[in-house]
């Protein structure tokens, strides 16, 4: 086996490529089902109020209707934590568009009918939906998603401030953002007797099987998530309450059922970015080099539950700077509840703190880069704790190589090409990588060939392939001869595809079990596989408890070039660059696709999406992708994604840090930096609109 | 009528009970079907719902994001947008019948190698499209950045590609995969 390619490393075509471009691959409203019934949700029409009757008769009357549930007679739920997940079993109304009731009918075009039939009425209450950085509820939360702390203070950062030579203060805005991905969240759900088979799109099977089991007082073995494609997540696809929807409407009409979100509800129930509001503050000599930094971070929440963003973290282990502090505060507002969405924190922070290093730049009169460079620590500023590998400087450097940053000229606003400003902005990047506990099996058969089982998800990030890879490595075997399954939960349990953690942690379980079998045959078996195949199975607990202390995180370097239309005000990004350090990348295919998948969004986000919020009816006046904009194809000109060869031996058996969200991090600043660059316009809020940069031509 | 009904017929519209269901006959990937209707469905849901053809996916329901593109007479649209009662005589062809069982079209095996794709719901979408889109191009149709309006037939530069693809959205942003995909097909003579 010595002349065995490695698989990992090489670009692989994904395993599920051919059933998708073929259309066989099923998403979750798509199994054959006998006897199935659709569910077609009913939102709220008022923001905050009480249901105080319920007159299903029309929806009833509707040909084909077998229910319409509502907190009146759906099925009573035990609270599984999350209050977005207790759905229809209160009068009580949060936000508008909360799911207030639900038709069930044999077809989809009569749920849809009976849904838009029910009439409810409500008492109702004057509500507070917008967020100011002077909205009298802000209020400091106990920590910041996931679990982290709140505030931060090293030295003293107003005393350090005050006694520096050049300071940056400025407020920056990011507002609400959707995730959107293609897929709605969908469920089929069946009880067979006491036990529930739910066909669910999300990204971690295993908590949607935890969570129903709650909700329903069902023991988890007892219920069965199957989850084999998704149409992607973003983070909008942990568990939401499409499921718990179908699972009670199955239940009250003995049916199996079926039940997509519309894309009009997504925008209400399944979550968003939350707005940010960032005052950042940067002391610094005149070199560049910073003495105080100070970042404080305003976001909101719904009046269901506290979800706290963890925007200030971003520069925590970034930048140094003897004296610093971050702060997070937070409003409860009559709002749905913001949610997960990629790169949580680092991403809408990055666009604050990769400005304001910026605004230094331009303040000190040092190039961007080697500002950054200037800044560069040797061990994490806030935990003091040695970097597992820290590669910012080299992405910076081997990006402004590959761009052709040498020799820029500073000066904003003097380069022309006809009607256009042309400019290039850069930003930094970070993302944290983490491993959560998981477990997997392998079995091995006397033919040669090998099953490998975690029930991980393949959102759409190529997770099946690269565990196969890794797997097949780890065999010492040609991939052809594994087979791998994932999205069950009927296999081993492994954490969510989340926070880049995915290939990170179900990879080292992967990699365990894996070991595990190659020990077995080769020392208890004698190097062949006996009639009856050898099994393993193998947890990461212990594996993940023993871990040395280290800051562990990805890097990056986000380069842009665009152009200015001087009477249209219209931005171009002609061309996108970033170069990543995330420890061994496992597929150079899937892998490039991933990152700049990541830039693309950032990009979009800097100059497209925008939720837009109507304070009046409450809710938003944009929830179509007709117009909430997301990037479509033309709007991507030249995307380059580059990885430095990274060996970081203090991460997890694949060596991977993780790449589902550095790619968005810093994309936003380094476009806005650029349009400085081409305009002398500094845009603080986002999106980059039209207007923002009419009026100030050169 | 019930005191009920007519408060759903009100509802409706003030349309009195009637026969809400039609029978047409759809020619769908080169088998004819009868379908009995309900007038309301669109071509989308009958694929999925009633023909079972599932590779046809709902991302919008509005003809907002081009990932229930199917070709209806050989041309491309959105099949939630059209209603499958219009669809009498018609010929439909979905991702499904692409190429014959077990090959790939060219398309789909360039999908393939230049990873067009990440999560795969768009990609029947992108894949009709494209299909579609093609044979506009060999047939000289102008998209809003052709130059030369009277070409007999439009050279597909990348741009002309991302322009006559951006009715198809990829949320995992496949793009510039897409169009390398795309350009490769185009290049090779179109794939006819």
């Amino acid at each position: 086996m010595g002349t065995l390619t490695r698989a990992v490393g090489q670009a692989h075509a994904r395993l599920d490529g051919p059933d998708k471009v073929r259309g066989a691959a099923r998403y979750s409203v798509e199994y054959p089902v006998e006897n199935v019934a659709y569910a077609w949700p009913v939102p709220s029409t008022v923001v905050k109020g009480r249901i105080t009757r319920v007159d299903t008769r029309a929806a009833l009357a509707e040909p084909g209707v077998l229910a319409v549930l509502s907190y009146e007679n759906a099925p009573r739920l035990t609270p599984a934590g999350d209050p977005e997940l207790f759905v229809l079993q209160e009068p009580a109304v949060a936000y508008r568009g909360q799911i207030v009731a639900l038709a069930v009918a044999g077809s989809l075009e009569a749920a849809r009918e009976a849904a838009g039939l029910v009439r409810l009425e409500y008492d109702t209450w004057p509500h507070d939906t917008v967020l100011t950085e002077n909205h009298p509820g802000l209020y400091q939360p106990s920590h910041v998603n996931p679990s982290l702390p709140t505030d931060t203070e090293i030295g003293n950062f107003d005393a350090g401030y005050a006694a520096a030579p050049v300071r940056v203060d400025a407020t920056y805005r990011t507002p609400a953002e959707h995730n959107n991905p293609m897929e709605p969240h969908a469920s089929t759900v069946q009880w067979q007797g006491d036990r529930l088979v739910v066909h669910d799109a999300n990204q971690g099977p295993g908590q949607v099987q935890a969570g129903l089991a709650t909700l329903f007082g069902l023991p988890p073995e007892r219920v069965r998530v199957i989850t084999e494609h998704v149409g992607g997540g973003f983070g909008c696809k942990t568990m939401r309450c499409c499921v718990v929807l179908a699972a009670l409407a199955a239940r009250h009409v003995d049916r199996p059922v079926r039940l997509a979100l519309t894309r009009q509800q997504m925008f209400g129930v399944v979550g968003y970015r939350t707005p940010t509001i960032q005052r950042i503050r940067l002391g610094a000599d005149p070199t560049g080099r910073l003495t105080a930094s100070c970042h404080d971070a305003i976001s909101q929440s719904s009046m269901l539950k506290e979800f706290a963003e963890q925007t200030a973290v971003y520069g925590r282990p970034l930048y140094a700077a003897p004296h610093r502090r971050t702060t997070h505060r937070l409003a409860r507002l009559d709002v749905p509840s913001p949610a997960w969405m990629r790169a949580p924190g680092q991403c809408p922070g990055s666009f604050a703190v990769e400005s304001a290093m910026d605004e230094l730049a331009v303040t000190c009169g040092v190039d961007p880069v080697e500002l950054r460079i200037r800044n560069e620590p040797a061990t994490d500023p806030e935990e003091g704790t040695p970097y597992s590998s820290r590669n910012l400087v080299a992405c910076l450097r081997e990006g402004a190589h590959r761009f052709g940053w040498a020799d820029r000229d500073r000066t904003p606003a003097v380069r022309r090409a006809g009607r256009c400003l042309l400019g290039t902005g850069v930003a930094g990047s970070i993302y944290p990588a983490r491993s959560l506990v998981s477990s997997a099996s392998a079995y091995a058969g006397p033919d040669g060939a090998f099953l490998v089982q975690i029930n991980a998800v393949d959102i759409g990030t190529g997770a099946r392939t690269a565990l196969w890879q890794i797997a097949a490595d780890e065999l010492g075997v040609p991939p052809d001869r594994v087979m791998i399954r994932v999205g069950d939960t009927g296999l081993p349990e492994a954490s969510l595809a989340g926070g880049s953690t995915g290939t990170a942690s179900w990879g080292w379980a992967v990699a365990k079990v894996c070991r595990e079998i190659r020990v077995q045959i080769d020392d208890v078996h004698g190097g062949s596989v006996p009639a009856g195949g050898v099994h393993a199975q193998v947890d990461t607990t212990a594996d993940i408890q023993a871990q040395q202390t280290f800051s562990r995180y990805a890097f990056g370097a986000q380069f842009a070039e665009v152009r200015v239309d001087v009477d249209t005000g219209e931005v171009r990004v002609d061309r996108l660059l970033g170069v990543f350090a995330a420890g061994r990348i496992v597929n150079a295919l899937t892998a490039r696709s991933q990152l700049i998948g990541g830039m693309t969004m950032g990009m979009s986000m800097a100059l497209l999406e925008e939720g837009l919020w109507d304070p009046r009816s409450g809710d938003w006046a944009n929830h179509d992708l007709a117009t909430y904009h997301v990037a479509g194809c033309a709007d991507i000109e030249q995307i380059e994604a580059y990885w430095l060869d990274e060996d970081d031996p203090h991460l997890n058996p694949a060596g991977v840090k993780g790449i589902g969200e550095i790619g968005i991090v810093g994309t936003a600043a380094a476009i806005t930096n650029a349009v400085y660059h081409a305009t002398g316009v500094r845009v603080r809020d986002l999106p980059v609109r039209l207007d923002r940069l009419l009026g100030h031509r050169a | 009528m019930t005191d009920v009904a007519a408060g759903a017929a009100a509802a409706r519209g003030g349309l009195p009970d009637r026969d809400l269901r039609s029978r047409v006959a759809v020619r769908v990937n080169d088998d004819v079907r009868q379908l009995d209707l309900d007038n309301r469905t669109t071509l989308l849901d009958a694929l999925r719902e009633q023909v079972g053809l599932t590779g046809t996916k709902k991302g919008c329901d509005h003809g907002q994001c081009g990932a229930c593109t199917v070709l209806l007479d050989g041309r491309r649209v959105q099949s939630c947008l059209v209603l499958a009662v219009t669809l009498d005589g018609a010929e439909v062809v979905t991702v499904e019948d692409l190429a014959p069982a077990g090959d790939l079209h060219p398309l789909q095996s360039r999908f393939l190698e230049r990873d067009a794709y990440q999560c795969g719901y768009c990609t029947p979408g992108q894949l009709c499209s494209a299909t579609g889109m093609l044979a506009e191009a060999r047939r000289g149709w102008p998209s809003a950045v052709t130059t030369d309006l009277v070409a007999d037939r439009t050279a597909l530069t990348d741009a002309e590609i991302r322009e006559r693809m951006s009715g198809n959205l990829c949320r995992c942003a496949a793009y510039p995969n897409i169009v390398a995909a795309i350009r490769d097909v185009a290049a090779a003579g179109g794939a006819a």
